[in-house]
């Protein structure tokens, strides 16, 4: 690199940074946040963490309750991924470049998996609770419906990437397109799909138990109850339970991750 | 023949054998056989679900048709009641706004603490503790940071930011370490060879080397955090364009304002992600999973 293009890089840095700096701060007064306030919240709110979020002896006897929501939110939320997972696989295939039928299909594949991607899962289950009401079907669709979207992206990069060559040499042999799908595509793309679904296993529960906080569902209004009702040893040990609940579904997803891919 | 048996003597080496020493002659391999076994315990579970469902209050075939007609208002007739353009522009610019403060502090922490849990800069024991604290964060989903930081801080963008930092950093420190921990040895092996310090190798070789992956990554977590401030405003009343979402759905139950804000967010969300897919496909044509 020379003298002239390193300056200009430099130069580039600069202006770049300068940039970030005034957006910043811009975002910072439109949304109040004042910085000196912030980094002196954190210590206090620290020491209010380790002052109050203790699980105590009479708390555990909540745990009974406790798990029994949480076991409805990690159902939930495989529930939701499964059956998301299942019609992602058709929309994948139809919105994929090497196994589309059709470029309408196609397309309307790409739009449904756009819509309800971006919309986010928010809005989702507040429209769904207006009608389904305060039960865990809420909770399955808000969370299927973001999951969807999510899925037949990552699976149509999955297929896009996997089987270009093979399909042409099956396609050569005047194989089907059932034939063509079940022999070439779904073995080379199946471990990347089974990751890409455990990964949003391990997000949905995340998910869910904000998705339970506006629905009333699961642990997120368990979470919800105790909070409003200033009850902190509780909410410590319905935090608690997520948290060992997610590393455990993280650890053996990573197990299964690592032998099939 | 000598070249023949040379040739087929390797191979015994691959015969798969039991532990009595027999050849294995089940068809299939390890990883078919997990492959099938999760996909099995999927669907078991997942038919499980259905059982364990509490489905109080509902009246599915109601539910759906009142779904679709409230779905088919939202989308088809969006309207502003309670609150004028300008102010919803105003609402949208604070949950960017939310979104942009989470990402730039959390990046210019994540930098420091990437430095510290990427292997070839750190030491091991330091790397490890920084990755299980990551780990631990990650676990804790970002509503209940928020919630838990709104008691200390009261509401407010204080607490709504403070609490999205956390999975901001965690996100960041694992993206940010895997790109410095790809940095060709090569150049850190001549800088130390040349006396440098710790700093200098991190100034001179690291980072201009992954410069622009920090910034692709720092970008793809923005995206993320614009969804996560829309939720923090209807869950946590952290203010911005969800909260009013929250208000217009449920408490107003004004169908066609939650289509407008529906509107809004999703056009800056296709945005964002036409933007970051640009990203991807140029700095990372592998794999982008984080």
């Amino acid at each position: 690199m020379n003298e002239k293009a390193m300056r200009k890089s430099r130069w580039i840095t600069t202006v770049f940074l300068i940039i970030i700096i005034g957006i910043t701060y811009l975002s910072a007064m439109i949304t109040k946040f004042n910085f000196i306030d912030g980094i002196a919240t954190l210590p206090k709110a620290l020491s209010w963490i380790f002052a109050n979020l203790w699980i105590t002896q009479e708390t555990w006897e909540r745990l009974p309750a406790i798990l029994g929501k949480l076991n409805e939110t990690i159902f939930m939320s495989i529930a939701a991924t499964t059956l998301a997972a299942i019609i992602s696989l058709f929309l994948g295939l139809m919105g994929s470049k090497t196994t589309k039928v059709n470029n309408v299909f196609s397309m309307l594949a790409r739009l449904i998996a756009s819509f309800s991607r971006n919309i986010p899962v928010v809005a989702w289950s507040l429209i769904l609770l207006i009608s389904f009401g305060q039960n865990s079907l809420t909770g399955f669709l808000a969370l299927f419906v973001g999951t969807l979207g999510f899925l037949t992206r990552a699976f149509i990069e999955s297929i896009d990437e996997a089987s270009q060559s093979a399909v042409e040499a099956l396609q050569a042999t005047g194989a089907t397109y059932a034939q063509i799908v079940n022999k070439a595509v779904i073995p080379q793309s199946l471990p990347q799909m089974l990751s890409w679904i455990l990964f949003m296993i391990e997000t949905n529960i995340r998910s869910a138990t904000l998705v339970g906080i506006l629905t009333g569902t699961g642990i997120g209004y368990t979470f919800d109850l105790y909070y409003k009702s200033l009850n902190y040893n509780a909410v410590a040990l319905v935090t608690f339970t997520i948290v060992i609940a997610v590393i455990i579904i993280e650890l053996i997803s990573n197990r299964i991750r690592k032998v099939i891919l | 023949m000598e070249i023949l048996r040379g040739g087929a003597q390797p191979k015994q080496t691959y015969i798969k054998r039991t532990r009595t020493g027999r050849i294995n002659i089940k068809a299939g391999n390890k990883v078919e056989l997990v492959t099938k076994w999760t996909i099995a315990m999927l669907s078991v579970l997942t038919i499980m679900a259905f059982f364990f469902f509490d489905y109080t209050g509902l009246q599915l075939e109601r539910a759906i048709t009142e779904t679709a007609y409230n779905l088919k208002t939202m989308f088809l007739e969006p309207t502003l009641s309670h609150f004028s353009w300008g102010e919803a522009f105003y609402q949208i610019g604070i949950t960017v706004g939310l979104g942009i403060l989470a990402t730039v502090i959390g990046a210019i922490i994540a930098l420091f603490l990437a430095f510290l849990a990427a292997e070839n800069l750190s030491k091991p024991w330091i790397s490890k503790t920084v990755r299980v604290v990551v780990a631990f964060i990650r676990a804790v989903p970002t509503v209940l940071w928020v919630l838990i930081f709104a008691i200390a801080a009261g509401l407010g963008s204080e607490a709504a930011v403070l609490g999205m930092l956390f999975h901001s950093i965690a996100y960041l420190v694992k993206a940010f370490s895997e790109s410095f921990e790809e940095v060709d040895p090569g150049i850190l092996d001549a800088m130390r060879a040349t006396g440098s310090n710790w700093w200098h190798m991190v100034t001179h070789g690291v980072l201009p080397s992954t410069f622009t992956y920090l910034l692709s990554w720092t970008f793809l977590r923005f995206e993320i955090n614009f969804g996560v401030a829309v939720a923090m405003g209807a869950a946590a009343g952290a203010g911005g364009i969800g909260f009013e979402l929250f208000m217009a759905s449920g408490f107003y139950f004004d169908l066609r304002e939650v289509g407008f804000i529906t509107y809004a967010i999703l056009i800056i969300a296709i945005f964002l992600e036409i933007v970051s897919t640009q990203l991807k496909n140029r700095y990372f044509p592998a794999a982008t999973k984080n």
